[in-house]
């Protein structure tokens, strides 16, 4: 018998998840590594981490990375790139981490139009901490800072990261995808092949925000949790390519 | 036709693949891990499993092979 489904070379022979049960994190990493498996780049990647859920990034992927400060990983990328024109460079970072204590750094990577490609796991909270109030809580959202739900009088509204990013001049490709069904982890790793591609060709800054579940802020089951993402999540964040510089002279 | 296995050092409990085959070939078994939870089994006396590997590609911790 062949196997047709395994485990990526790129990871850890013996890694372990820190990731609670049925969380998305897992999948999203799972996709990153089979695309630097099929993009053969396992030997040329350089990763510049966050701080949240995924901090222990490095344990689970066999290549080389840099602890970035919280919310700093664009920064970090930034001069890992420009000191290493030759690598492939990339940052994995929460909401919190990208959209909240970091969105300056990222805004400017991507203004700036590094080369690089950022992905940004948005799971509404502030999931390591306890699930706090983030940058992309929806509207009337409970979290533990937000006890009676977000309202514009007091927390303000969420941010749309993916549309933002693609209003900046040095995107080359920014997109929102989820991992609640099959259909959209497919479509998700589409997607992050892309930003990985933009890249490779030197087109600019290539962003992929990735809806992800959190059952354990959230308090509900893994399956109630993919729900979640479905009926609450994906209307007010929706899914879709942006902006893709690939595809000649549109902004799709 | 197909046949999975599960790497019960990796699987934790989350039921996920119970709820995605589309065969209902995974259970939930009466065996634990360490922390209590009970396993998953795959169950397929009848070789109903197609090697579709939708179990896998849902599975958040890369607990599930797939063989064919
Ligand atoms: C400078 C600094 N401020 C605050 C913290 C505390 N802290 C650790 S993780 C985190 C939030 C992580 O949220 P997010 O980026 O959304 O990642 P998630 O855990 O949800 O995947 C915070 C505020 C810190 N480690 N360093
Ligand atoms: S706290 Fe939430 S985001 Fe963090 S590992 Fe647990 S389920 Fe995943
Ligand atoms: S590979 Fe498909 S048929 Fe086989 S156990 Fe997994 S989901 Fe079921
Ligand atoms: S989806 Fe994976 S982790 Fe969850 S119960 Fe099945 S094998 Fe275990
Ligand atoms: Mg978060």
């Amino acid at each position: 018998m062949q196997a047709v489904f395994s485990t990526p070379k790129s990871m850890k022979e013996d890694f372990k998840f820190t990731f609670c049960p049925g969380c998305d994190h897992g999948i999203a990493v799972r996709l990153v590594a089979e695309l630097i498996d099929e993009l053969n780049l396992k030997e040329n990647t350089i990763c510049s981490t966050c701080v949240g859920c995924s901090v222990f990034l490095y344990d689970f992927l066999n290549i080389d990375c840099v602890e970035a400060p919280h919310g700093r990983a664009c920064a970090s990328a930034t001069g890992v790139k420009r000191t290493n024109p030759e690598k492939f460079v990339f940052t994995y970072q929460g909401d919190g981490d990208f959209a909240s204590i970091g969105f300056a750094e990222s805004m400017h990577t991507a203004i700036r139009g590094e080369n690089i490609s950022a992905i940004c796991i948005n799971n509404t909270t502030f999931g390591m901490t306890g699930g706090q109030l983030g940058p992309t809580t929806l509207m009337g959202q409970v979290t533990t800072t937000s006890p009676f739900g977000r309202n514009k009088e007091y927390y303000g509204y969420p941010v749309k990261i993916a549309e933002q990013i693609a209003l900046c001049d040095g995107t080359a490709f920014s997109a929102r995808v989820a991992l609640d069904t099959i259909p959209h982890i497919n479509q998700a790793k589409q997607a992050l092949k892309k930003a990985f591609e933009v890249q490779l060709k030197g087109l600019g800054f290539g962003f992929v925000e990735i809806l992800s579940s959190c059952p354990t802020n959230w308090h509900m089951t893994p399956e109630e949790a993919h729900e979640w993402v479905k009926n609450s999540m994906i209307p007010e964040f929706p899914l879709g390519t942006f902006k893709d510089l690939t595809e000649v002279g549109v902004n799709k | 036709m197909g046949l999975i296995k599960v790497n019960n050092s990796r699987c934790k409990s989350c039921y996920i693949c119970v709820n995605t085959c589309p065969k209902g070939l995974i259970k939930k078994s009466n065996k634990t891990n360490r922390l209590g939870d009970y396993l998953v089994e795959f169950d397929d006396k009848n070789n109903e499993c197609v090697a579709c590997a939708m179990c896998a590609k849902r599975c958040p911790d890369l607990a599930i092979e797939v063989y064919k």
